[in-house]
């Protein structure tokens, strides 16, 4: 085990990741792709639902914000991506210091219902604001980042040759891997660990001097940040920005995502974000009904393995390794 | 300044929109208040309720006096439904972790929501008005319809029923006690489990019966659960979590910003409707009416 645990696995996921397009299906890349964006987009979440215990109903609204941020400076002003993309992260995260500036004050359901309403702001302005947002039609046909630059290598092996798609592909694994690495450094922080302290006993951190609706603040602001960054990413990967980037069952979707793998744990949104873009693949190819099937395994799951996937993973691991004395 | 009989008119439909709202979010706020549930599946009882009505009329058939039939068992068919899922499932998550209760909930939108489309398929359906109250009259230069004028009466007039039966009959009485301690009233000998089945199975029917009563006023589509619950907690959060009252105030509120939206700011209504609930939440995060959760 603790061999196994030394392993760079970082490093070799992001080197399996950067290898899917070479196994030549266009169908994988994409599906690789949109799995990455939202594993970063459910990670985001878990900082603040998993590590700080904050339940936000309203998550989607960051994701919205940083989707219409890239796409409208890339599409309208003809922003690069290299200015765009950190705009998603600094504009989600200022409107996350603004909400959450209120939301950090309310505890528990109230909490979770303040976000909610202020993502359903968010949703109602991307919908009527025709002029910017393109209102209820959206905003089709984001460009992608400028690859052309990349022309020249394009007879050097692995590097030149792909389609925008995956070079677009590409971009979107190292900049994800970037900020999950991020993440991760922040989640295992002094910092990191007051927020879990907070989450476990909100009263005796301020007992021992802690400020925790500050704490709280910039845990919120973090998350809306890194969801922003994943919105942005996703509005280009999605070839346009539409208003239900910020509809509250978005913001569930990405709530079942984190349960799904597991909140306790840093890998677990990830995995659930894996698990059920993969399966969402793999039954509506079976059948129309996806919505009933995701409801019933959710149930299930909320009964059975409140631990989420990892959680599940970990019971089992232990009875393996760890068999109880009969 | 617009002309004082459109005024009137409008206001009118911005009450009639907050008499469905005040059905639906009354079942919402009593199952939050009562069992501490905030449910999302709400509004997909309420859409189920239209669905039920519209199902009812085609095997009825239209003729007078049936509509009110098929609103009733669309009201006792999704009760039913209530009942039963809180006994085998709801039950098991009372006092669980909020982000439990709401991912439940949201599992069953999916579900019931999924399950009528299975049944429905996803065209629009339509109950016709019932024929005994098609027509219309005129106050003050504004036409109302009658059915509308209804269920203006019919509002009101739910509210004071539930509000009687809480305020004064036994079971309100241990309704109202479960809402505060549940446990000594349980050691007093009161059944509480039955009673939070009581309290589902009741909000249930307000949801049903409130999405039958606007089948003939608006189509029956999916995806009117997830609009239409959002409305309801902006409804009971600017009332006031768990208060009876306050849910009919914020109701009334709610209708009136809506239809004086529209007419001022054409486009930002609903974006004034949700601010009115983010500042009711920053100022008074537990209502107007409402009381401070401990």
């Amino acid at each position: 085990m603790a061999r196994l645990a030394r392993l760079p696995w970082g490093v070799l996921l992001v080197v399996i990741a950067l290898l899917v397009p070479a196994a030549g299906s266009r169908f994988y890349t994409f599906l690789a792709n949109d799995v990455a964006i939202w594993a970063l987009f459910a990670t985001s979440l878990n900082l603040l639902v998993g590590y700080t215990g904050l339940v936000s109903f309203g998550h989607a609204a960051y994701f919205g914000i940083g989707a219409y941020t890239t796409g409208l400076l890339m599409k309208k002003l003809a922003v690069p991506f290299l200015l765009a993309f950190p705009a998603a992260g600094v504009l989600a995260g200022g409107f996350a210091l603004v909400f959450g500036f209120f939301c950090v004050r309310l505890t528990r359901i109230y909490f979770a219902m303040l976000t909610l309403a202020f993502a359903q702001i968010v949703w109602a302005i991307c919908f009527k604001w025709n002029e910017v947002t393109g209102g209820e039609q959206g905003m089709p046909e984001i460009p992608y980042p400028d690859f052309g630059w990349l022309d020249r290598l394009s007879s050097v092996p692995l590097i030149g040759g792909w389609r925008t798609a995956e070079y677009f592909y590409f971009l979107c694994v190292l900049l994800i891997a970037l900020c999950m690495w991020v993440l991760r450094r922040i989640a295992g922080s002094p910092f990191g660990r007051m927020l879990t302290t907070i989450r476990e006993n909100a009263e005796r951190a301020e007992f021992i001097g802690v400020n925790v609706r500050r704490y709280e603040l910039a845990a919120f602001v973090l998350a809306g940040a890194f969801a922003g960054l994943a919105g942005g990413l996703f509005g280009i990967f999605n070839r346009g920005v539409f208003p239900d980037f910020a509809y509250w069952t978005k913001s569930s979707e990405v709530l079942i995502m984190t349960l799904l793998g597991g909140m306790g744990t840093f890998y677990g949104p990830a995995i659930g974000a894996l698990a059920l873009i993969l399966l969402n693949q793999q039954i509506t190819s079976y059948t129309e009904y996806w919505p009933f099937v995701l409801g019933t395994i959710l149930i299930v799951l909320l009964f059975v393995f409140p631990g989420g996937l990892a959680g599940a993973a970990q019971i089992i691991a232990s009875r393996i390794w760890r068999p109880r004395r009969a | 300044m617009p002309d004082p009989s459109f005024v009137f008119a409008q206001s009118v439909s911005g009450l009639t929109a907050a008499m469905f709202l005040f059905l639906i979010a009354s079942g919402l706020s009593l199952i939050f208040g009562v069992l501490r549930v905030l449910n999302f599946a709400h509004g997909t009882f309420y859409m189920l309720g239209a669905y039920c009505a519209y199902q009812f009329m085609v095997w009825l058939q239209p003729g007078p006096g049936k509509f009110w039939l098929a609103a009733l068992g669309a009201a006792l068919v999704v009760a039913a439904l209530g009942g039963v899922i809180e006994r085998l499932l709801f039950r098991h998550l009372y006092g669980k972790e909020e982000l439990y209760q709401l991912l439940f909930t949201y599992a069953l939108v999916l579900v019931l929501s999924d399950g009528a489309k299975m049944i429905w398929g996803t065209q629009q359906k339509s109950v016709t008005r019932p024929p005994e109250l098609t027509g219309a009259f005129s106050v003050f230069g504004a036409t109302i319809p009658h059915y509308n004028l209804l269920i203006l009466l019919l509002g009101p007039a739910i509210a004071l029923g539930v509000w009687y039966v809480l305020q004064h009959t036994r079971v309100g009485r241990f309704i109202r006690a479960a809402a505060l301690d549940r446990e000594t009233l349980g050691a007093l000998g009161v059944n509480v489990n039955a009673l939070y089945t009581w309290v589902f199975v009741i909000a249930s029917a307000l949801g049903g019966l409130g999405g039958a009563l606007i089948s003939p006023m608006r189509a029956t589509v999916p995806g009117m659960d997830t609009e239409v619950i959002v409305e309801a907690f902006v409804v009971v959060v600017i009332g006031g979590l768990g208060s009876f009252w306050g849910t009919f105030l914020g109701a009334l509120i709610y209708g009136q910003v809506l239809s004086f939206g529209i007419l001022f700011f054409p486009r930002f209504s609903i974006y004034a409707v949700f601010a009115l609930m983010a500042g009711v939440l920053m100022i008074r995060p537990w209502g107007l009416l409402g009381r401070p959760l401990k």
